[in-house]
């Protein structure tokens, strides 16, 4: 009887699970498919359903403001990536794999840009650049913000995803290898090239997107670290979204998500263990 | 670093200790620890070194912006220091949005807690294959911009939008939560849920299922093992999720601006604002260190609780 009993409440339990997990992929999903479907809507007014077209996308590609956003969004995001990618990997391997002086400072300090919410990260930028200015002017050349601080700014975030997504490579990483091919005489540098880098490449990639994605995703920190010629995407949709929403920032919307999808189910892919691939 | 280079006197100390130190390097193995000690330092540098001119020498500069004046003409004087700035964080209008900062951060921890942790645990007991799928499902919107799954929901609740539309057509006429606490709510959840999951989703597939069979055999109640066993063990996924989300919805500042209005003033647009139009650097400054102070006792917490948690576990293998 009592057998019973518990069997019933832990079916009714597990579908009370599964209610829920259905609930929550929903909610996650939902409304980006809305605002999907909705940017391929015909109508001017947004509430309006009168038809597919792919009209409000070539209106958004037509506008200047668009495309010179577009070009400085990828500017900064590429150039922070090469930079961030080669600095947070180095960070990794010494974090990782050597003592040195001040690797505890280190250690601790590489997760807080993870951490901090992006409007102190983007305010302390920008009191940063106002005082360095201040400093750099008194020797002659006048600088103001523009892509050049808003990419030094992405690679300071960037650093520490990309240190943190290679070192979780390396924890899986098999230091036998590297050892066998020590025994067989290669040099450090050698076993370097040889052997660690192509086994933490994956991880590295997976960082590298990361990075790419982040920086392009970014609006607070650069909204706060560009100057007025230096507009990101997602700044152009920020300042526009508070005037109202618009066909056109659904289309926008719609192709930066399909960008960072993209990006997404690329690091997933790379990130997952060998064994698992078929 | 002299000292470092004189390998032989700390060879010939260690050959000299007693029985219970390590086995005594050899000046070559000595020779060899410090490349790699060099190595490690050539490494580190250029990273380090890169964070501390725009990580830490920013963060000791709003530091020190928070205790200067604000001049009549909205510039930022940096001679006498003062605690002006922290003064005003009690009065009234401060005050008021830090508290409402901090409910609304708490209400979203809460909400995402109780949505998150049913999810996580039906995701770590599904079959390792449906599993992994299920988590790559939920990864896609952890990593799809943020910005515009905010706009998202604010297309979707507008007061034209398709949400109000539906309503209208089922006959419960419009509704507005647009632009209120509710919304700005249901933004930070639906903005930072990933951030609680994927700690609990950790923390419940590392379990130990063996200990909640042990209390089952001992004849405790699904519910009692699940609150005596469960939880306990998975407290470290719980306070990091917690931590996870709190912080950024303290902190938050895209979602009250898009989706919040008047009366959902939060501190991280406060803070914009004293940048921006208000022209009172000395304020916002004082109010990031605020939000800082409130992340580092976050991480402290955190930290300290996974440190305890490592422990337990390495008790109970």
């Amino acid at each position: 009887m009592s057998n019973l009993g518990t069997a019933g409440a832990k079916r009714s339990a597990t579908h009370l699970l599964k209610a829920n997990a259905w609930f929550v992929f929903a909610f996650l999903y939902v409304p980006i498919v809305v605002l999907v479907v909705f940017s391929f809507n015909d109508s001017e007014r947004v509430n309006v359903w009168q038809g597919l077209s792919a009209r409000w996308y070539g209106e958004a590609l037509g506008n200047t403001q668009v495309i010179s956003a577009l070009r400085v969004s990828l500017i900064v995001a590429i150039s922070s990536t090469i930079v961030s990618t080669v600095l947070g990997t180095a960070v990794a391997l010494a974090l990782d794999r050597y003592r040195f002086k001040g690797r505890r400072a280190l250690d601790g300090t590489v997760y807080l840009p993870i951490v901090i919410p992006d409007i102190t990260m983007a305010v302390m930028l920008l009191v940063f650049f106002a005082e360095a200015f201040k400093l750099i002017d008194t020797f002659g050349p006048r600088l103001t913000l523009g892509v050049t601080t808003v990419a030094l700014s992405h690679i300071a975030f960037n650093i520490s995803f990309v240190a943190v997504v290679v070192r979780a490579r390396l924890d899986q990483f098999d230091r036998t290898l590297e050892e066998a091919a020590r025994d067989l005489y290669a040099t450090p540098w050698r076993t370097f090239r040889r052997v660690t880098l192509p086994l933490i490449a994956p991880g590295i990639a997976a960082g590298a997107l990361l990075a790419l994605t982040l920086s392009l995703d970014d609006v607070v920190i650069s909204a706060f670290t560009a100057g007025p010629g230096a507009t990101t995407l997602p700044v152009y949709v920020f300042s526009t979204i508070r005037q109202g929403v618009t066909p056109e920032l659904n289309a926008i919307s719609t192709l930066m998500l399909a960008a960072s999808i993209t990006l997404v189910v690329a690091s997933l892919a790379l990130q997952r263990p060998r064994s698992t691939t078929p | 670093m002299p000292s470092l280079r004189r390998a032989k006197p700390a060879a010939a100390q260690s050959t000299d200790a007693g029985p219970d130190t390590p086995p005594s390097l050899t000046p070559a193995e000595l020779a060899a620890q410090r490349r790699k000690r060099r190595t490690g330092t050539l490494i580190a540098t250029p990273g380090a070194l890169y964070l501390l001119i725009f990580f830490v020498v920013p963060l000791g500069l709003i530091t020190v912006y928070s205790f200067a004046t604000r001049t009549s003409t909205g510039r930022t004087s940096l001679s006498g220091w003062n605690l002006n700035s922290y003064e005003r964080i009690a009065d009234d209008v401060i005050g008021g949005i830090i508290a409402r900062s901090a409910w609304l951060a708490f209400l979203t921890t809460v909400l995402c807690l109780v949505v998150a942790y049913p999810f996580a645990y039906y995701l770590a007991t599904r079959p390792p294959r449906l599993r992994a799928r299920l988590l790559v499902l939920v990864m896609i919107p952890f990593w799809t911009n943020g910005l515009v799954r905010i706009f998202a929901i604010r297309f979707l609740l507008g007061s034209n939008g398709p949400a109000s539309a539906l309503s209208e057509a089922m006959g419960f006429g419009t509704f507005r939560i647009l632009f209120t606490p509710t919304a700005v709510v249901l933004g930070m959840v639906y903005g930072f849920l990933t951030f609680m999951v994927l700690p609990l989703y950790v923390a419940l597939e590392r379990m130990d299922w063996r200990l909640v069979e042990a209390a089952r055999d001992l004849y405790a109640s699904g519910a009692k093992a699940f609150w005596r066993v469960t939880v306990p063990l998975t407290r470290s996924g719980i306070v990091a999720g917690c931590v996870l989300v709190f912080v950024p919805s303290f902190g938050s500042y895209v979602v009250p601006e898009i989706l919040g209005g008047a009366k959902t003033l939060l501190i991280g647009s406060y803070v914009a604002r004293q940048f921006q139009a208000a022209r009172n650097w000395p304020l916002g400054a004082a109010l990031s260190v605020l939000v800082i102070v409130a992340m580092l006792v976050a991480v402290a917490i955190n930290q300290r609780n996974s440190a305890n948690a490592e422990r337990t576990q390495g008790v109970t293998r």
